[in-house]
Order: structure tokens, then sequence, then C-alpha cells
């Protein structure tokens, strides 16, 4: 019932809030959801399949570069979201490929390297990328005629695109793959010996993953107008695998809050504390090593935490009473 | 039971394997017939896990050959020789720890119809439902079903194990110590069970079993036959009273 009470609040809050902020305000709840949408996808890889990705950031830039030089070539928006989620689909595939032969931290590793590599050509090939300066005047689409140019209107448009992203990846999760999945991450050689293709949920996984990534990357391009290499580095791979894990790694809602601390609270400080902010990383930093001691498993998972320690406690006080009637009992007797 | 008149479920040929210098398996052949419980024993090192892992595409054999109900599966991997009807249990526990029991047993057998397209869109137990429930309820787990794997205790584990094994209706079942580790009040339900299964299928079809165990007094009482392996070859084949009137085994094995 709890549970329900959060959930409606925070829907209520997503929904009803943004039109009473300033123009700020707004451009920061659609960059939480565009991160949302963007570890979402990780958690699938990382959190549901058990694979480990650092590159995540770089099909982010696939994703904002794609629709950015489609853009400047002329072609409508709504081409570049599916180009850019196709062509995440297929580089995906293929960096889900050093995943069939090494695993834990080598394959971390690879799509490191992976993940610098994409973000060398961002920099480097100017004629294609702008290089350093960047791509700047993308504009944001247009719906049934409708301009999503000003913030509130974006910020509902991309509300409405990541509820479909969210959706799906639910369905998707509560449909046998997600037992695969969850079956590939736990023990992929038992997996394998009954009949689980994990070759294949292992290369879907990241695709997937890397599309909604990409979805993340058009959302962010258009948002911004303005997109250069920088976000799409190494260190943002590693700070939305961090995400994924304060949030709780394969708690479908995780993301919700991995991207809050990651993401919202660090940009909002700075806003409101400005003494604060150069704080904010090294307490960001201790709170993340403190949490992996003694909660591991992320903030998604204190409910369950609490629920495990009063099933504990349950069973010893049923345990405790059994002892004490059985005591009695023999007691009676003699 | 009788034997004469029908086709091997399992035939396995000469099998050989080699660790360099070390001959694991040294020319191996045996016949398993339908519904047949087939033990192996024989001390550690004598190659058991070797042939068992041969027959399983676990490893490659370096020469011989394996069929299943006539078909050469001797390069089948894991994945194939699921999809054919084998099934199998590991010598060491392999739950998947995070999700729950009925959803192990699901998870067990939902990959062995239809396409993997089509189960993007199936329901969440893929319809195995009833099956998971009944196999629960036969191995006496139902109190348990709604845990996490992994919270349970060594022995509920197992079964778990043993009945994930089952839940796709097998032709072939090997099962890798099924009472290792097992308190020994268990290993006669553990026992019981497998008869229960051999004998009277719960999903129609006959399983025949492979069974590797070092308890000797549940092999003797489980198995219809019995092969008794020793540095890599077979020493000798045949019914719990042949082998344990063997002199040869009983020197080798039993008899200290």
């Amino acid at each position: 019932m709890k549970k329900h009470l959060i959930a409606l609040i925070a829907l209520a809050v997503i929904l009803f809030l943004p039109p009473f902020l300033k123009n700020y305000g707004i451009y920061m709840f659609t960059t939480w959801l565009i991160y949302v949408i963007a570890t979402m996808g990780l958690n699938l890889t990382v959190g549901f399949a058990g694979q480990k990705s650092l590159g995540h950031a770089a099909f982010f830039g696939i994703g904002a570069y794609t629709v950015a030089i489609a853009m400047k070539a002329g072609i409508s928006w709504w081409v570049g979201l599916p180009s850019a989620m196709a062509l995440c689909f297929v580089i995906g595939l293929i960096l889900g490929f050093p995943a069939l032969r090494v695993q834990t931290i080598y394959l971390a590793f690879a799509t490191l390297g992976f993940n610098t590599a994409v973000w060398l050509v961002m920099r480097n090939e100017e004629w294609l990328t702008g290089g350093t300066f960047g791509l700047n005047g993308i504009p944001r689409p247009e719906i049934f005629g409708y301009s999503l140019k000003d913030s509130l209107p974006y910020y509902y448009f991309v509300l409405a695109v990541a509820a479909i992203a969210i959706g799906l990846l639910w369905c998707l999760l509560r449909s046998p793959w997600g037992k695969a999945f969850q079956a590939l991450r736990d023990n992929p050689i038992r997996a394998e010996s009954l009949g689980i293709d994990t070759r294949s949920y292992t290369l879907l996984s990241f695709a997937i993953g890397a599309v909604f990534a990409g979805i993340a990357g058009v959302l962010f391009a258009s948002l911004v107008d303005f997109i250069e290499p920088a976000p799409f580095a190494v260190g943002a791979s590693i700070m939305m695998y961090l995400m994924v894990v304060v949030g709780g790694a394969g708690y479908f809602w995780g993301p919700l809050l991995g991207a809050l601390v990651g993401m919202v609270v660090p940009e909002w400080i700075r806003d409101v504390f400005p003494t604060m902010a150069n704080w904010y990383l090294p307490i960001f930093g201790t709170v993340v090593i403190l949490m992996m001691v003694w909660l591991p498993d992320g903030l998604m998972s204190i409910p369950d935490r609490i629920k495990a320690k009063r099933q504990a406690r349950e069973a010893n006080a049923t345990r405790q009473a059994a002892g004490q009637a059985a005591g009695a009992a023999l007691e009676a007797k003699s | 039971m009788n034997t004469t008149t029908l086709k091997p479920v399992l035939k396995v040929s000469n099998l050989k394997k080699a660790y360099g210098a070390i001959q694991a398996v040294g020319g191996v052949s045996f016949e398993v017939m339908p519904g047949e419980i087939f033990g192996v024993i024989g001390p550690n090192g004598s190659g058991k896990t070797t042939m068992f892992n041969s027959v399983l595409g676990q490893i490659k054999p370096d020469a011989g050959t394996i069929e299943l109900n006539g078909k050469d599966v001797t390069h089948a991997g894991p994945l194939e020789l699921s999809r054919l009807g084998v099934g199998r249990t590991f010598q060491t526990l392999q739950v998947f720890g995070k999700m729950t029991v009925r959803d192990n047993l699901i998870v067990a057998a939902q990959e062995h119809h239809g396409s993997m397209f089509g189960r993007m869109f199936a329901s969440t137990d893929s319809g195995l439902g009833a099956k998971a429930d009944a196999l629960i309820d036969q191995f006496r787990i139902r109190h348990v079903a709604h845990l996490q794997a992994g919270t349970l205790s060594y022995g509920q584990q197992k079964l778990v194990d043993i009945a994930m094994a089952f839940m796709s209706e097998p032709a072939l079942v090997l099962l890798d110590e099924p009472c290792a580790g097992v308190n020994p009040s268990l290993v006669g339900g553990i026992s019981s069970l497998l008869k229960e299964l051999n004998r009277n299928p719960k999903f129609g079809k006959q399983s025949s079993f492979v069974v590797i165990e070092h308890n000797m007094d549940f092999v003797m009482d489980l198995c219809h036959r019995i092969m008794v392996m020793n540095e890599g070859v077979v020493m000798a084949i045949g019914t719990p009273a042949e082998i344990r009137a063997n002199k040869q085994v009983l020197d080798a094995y039993l008899g200290s």
C-alpha cells in the first residue's frame, strides 16, 4: 500500500509540477527523464542480463550525433529517431560479441575501449561531427504540426516517449525473455543446459540496451540543441553505470532513483547552493563507497531488506514460541 | 523390463578423452535403454565426470561416437542436447538464486517450444504454470515455491535443482551426484522421487536416467543396471546383484 502511495505521489510530481517551474527546472526534469531512458537500457544489459558494459555513453552519443547529422542534411527528426535506433541496435549487437568470449572486468575493459574509439571519432572526424566545436542548431521536432520548441511541450513529449519506452521494457521483462535474461545473469552454464540460447540473449541484451541509449541521445540532442563529444566520453559511461548500481541493478525502477541522485541532484545543488557544488562529487563518491559496503544492491533494495529482516524476526519468534510451548508441555507432564 | 526388442536411448561407443598424457576416458562403450535407470560408479578420478561431460557436450571427446535415439550427437553442444530432450543436474548446486522457485522451474522449460521471437509476446509463465505446480507438489516444495531459490536450505535447493531437470519432459536425464551434500534423511526421499518419476512419468513420456553417485546403497537400490568405471575404462556392467557378486569390482572398489 505504501509502495502505491509513493508511486502515486511521484507520478503526480512528474505530471503536474513542471508547469509551475521556471525553464531551468523544466530542463532538469527533461534531462532526468532522458537519463532514465538511457540507464533503463543499461539496467537491462547490466542488471537483468548480468553483462558488464562501460560503453553505454557511446550509444547515447551515437543517437545524438545521428539525429544531429541527419537534421543538418535536411532529414526529418522522425526519420532520424528510427535511424539512430537501428544504428544503435546493430552496433550494440556487434559490441555484444566480445561478451561471448570474455566476462566481468575483461568485458568492462572491452566496452570501455569501444567507448573511447567512438569518442575519438566524434572528436577527430571534423567533417562529420564538427570535432571539438560540435554541432549546433539542432532543432526540436514537430508533432502533427505542433511545435515542441518551448521547454514545457518538449518536456511532455519526452515524458510520452519515456512512458512508451519504459512500458515496452516492462512488457519485455514480463515475457519469458525477462526470465531468460535473469537465468543468463545468475548462471549461464546452467541456462544453456536448459535450452536457453545464451548467445542470442547476450547479444540482444546489448543491442536492446543500446537502442534505449540511442533514443535518449536523440532526445538529448534536441533538448540542448548543441552537442560536442564531452557528454559521451568514458566518464559518462562510468557515471551511467553508477546510476544503475546506486538505483539498484536488476530493479526495474532503480534507474529513476539512480538518475535522480547521479544527474539531477548535483545539477540542482550547483544551481541552488553554488558554494556546495564543489563538494557534491566527493560526497557522492563517499556515499557510493559506503553503499557498496552496506547496501550493495542499491536504493531500491531497501524495502526488500526491511521485509527480509521482518521475516527473519517473525520466524525467530515462531521458533521461540514453539520451543516454549514444547518446554511447557514437558513441564506439565512431569 | 524387456530390453531386448528396444532401441537404446543413449548409445556411447568407444569414447576417448585425454588431458595431456592422462587418459581420463579410454574407450568407454555402453547403452541406456528406454525407461532404464543406469548407474555409474567408480572411485575418484575414474573418468565418470569426463564421460558425463562428453555426453553432455560440455567437452569434446577425442574419439568415439554418442547417439541419442539413433541420432549422432557426438558434436552437439549443451544447448542442442537440451532441445533434443536431454536434461541434467550438476555436481554442485546450480539454481538461479535470485529467481523464485516457481520461476526457476518455468525458465527450465520455456525455451523448448516456439521461437525466440514468439516468446517475446508469450505469457509470463509460458503456459507452464500448471506443470511447474505439479512438480512443486511432487517434490513437496510448495511452502517455499514463492521464495528466491538462493535463500533456501541446501537440501531444498537440491530438490529444486533436480525438479528443473524434469520440467521439459526429457527423454534422458543425467544426474551428477544427486545425493552429494544431502543429509541422510533426504537421500531416501530423493531416491523415491526418482523412482516415482521413472515409473510413472507425470507428463506421459518415459524417461531414462544416468546417475553418477558415490552413495552405494542409493545406487544399488535405485538403478536397474550399473556400470563400474576404473582408471578411464569400464570394469563391469550389470545388475546390482551382478555387480555385488563381481569379484574384480569387490576387490577394486567395494571391498575396502
